[in-house]
């Protein structure tokens, strides 16, 4: 009853622009979903090398805190994004070369895994449009943590300290999605480029996640 | 060591001083969420975490 209120008492302008932002921000993530995996693919054709993957990473990243946050908010910004992703794409190929190798199998469990998720998250977010902008600090604080964990992992290799990284990225990716989903729905994101890049993240991180954690629990990793 | 593992350190160092900001920012600014708020959130991260487990049972 509430959220028929709230939605009722929203302009009816503000909650097309909403829809607008949705549908643009669901296809454009399409759109570079299937790009970036043509580069994987490219890459993985390529037998690119991990050096190579890590440089196309950081360049990718590097555009992504200080090229896209400029260009978002003109028609630029769509080139941008096919760029990012495409280096993203391009540079998980040769972590998928080496699971490949392993077992086609836990790729392709992960991959669909990853879709179920996110169709699950996301019909959640949209269903109970519930709001999810308190999350924001804890999962930042969840971010920082994983990552200073994972530098931490390069250095000492703990096979436990692995799994349970990609296990909380597994959570923090899903709250990610929740959490920016809601913020489309409810105003609080009305760039869809924007969107659609921290959607991408989410869903690269969970595939990666989740990648792992199935290859290691088949006890082929 | 390889360069590669240099390089991913570099980058998980740029990445926390990238992140650090934006999270007292949002540690600051963000709303508290109620009891009723986190059951929201707990529900379908219970999901994923069943649906991964039944992911990991499947490949074994």
């Amino acid at each position: 009853m509430f959220q028929q209120q709230s939605a009722i008492s929203r302009p009816a302008s503000a909650i097309l622009e909403t829809n607008k932002v949705l549908r643009n921000t669901y296809s454009l993530l399409s759109m570079t979903l299937i790009f970036s995996a043509v580069m994987a693919y490219i890459g993985i054709a390529m037998n690119l090398t991990q050096g190579m993957g890590l440089v196309s990473t950081i360049v990718g990243i590097v555009m992504l805190w200080f090229v896209l946050p400029r260009t978002a908010n003109s028609t630029s910004g769509i080139p941008v994004i096919f760029a990012i992703t495409g280096l993203l794409g391009l540079g998980l190929a040769p972590m998928l070369n080496y699971y490949l190798a392993m077992d086609t199998n836990i790729v392709m469990t992960a991959f669909g895994g990853t879709g179920v998720i996110f169709l699950g998250l996301s019909g959640y977010a949209l269903t109970t449009r519930k709001d999810f902008s308190f999350m924001a600090g804890f999962l930042m604080v969840g971010m920082f943590v994983v990552i200073g964990a994972a530098l931490v992992s390069i250095f000492v290799d703990i096979p436990a300290l692995s799994l349970a990284i990609s296990a909380v990225v597994v959570i923090i990716m899903s709250g990610f999605i929740l959490y920016q989903t809601s913020s489309i729905i409810n105003g609080g994101e009305t760039n869809y480029i924007m969107a659609t890049a921290s959607l991408f993240l989410s869903l690269l991180n969970l595939f990666t996640a989740l990648l792992h954690l199935l290859s290691a629990f088949s006890g082929r990793d | 060591m390889g360069w590669e593992k240099i390089g991913t350190a570099l980058l998980m160092v740029a990445m926390l001083i990238f992140i650090f900001p934006r999270m007292r920012q949002a540690l600051k600014h963000s709303p508290k969420g109620t009891t009723s708020d986190w059951k929201g959130f707990i529900l379908p991260v219970a999901g994923v975490i069943g649906f991964v487990i039944f992911l990991i049972m499947m490949v074994r």
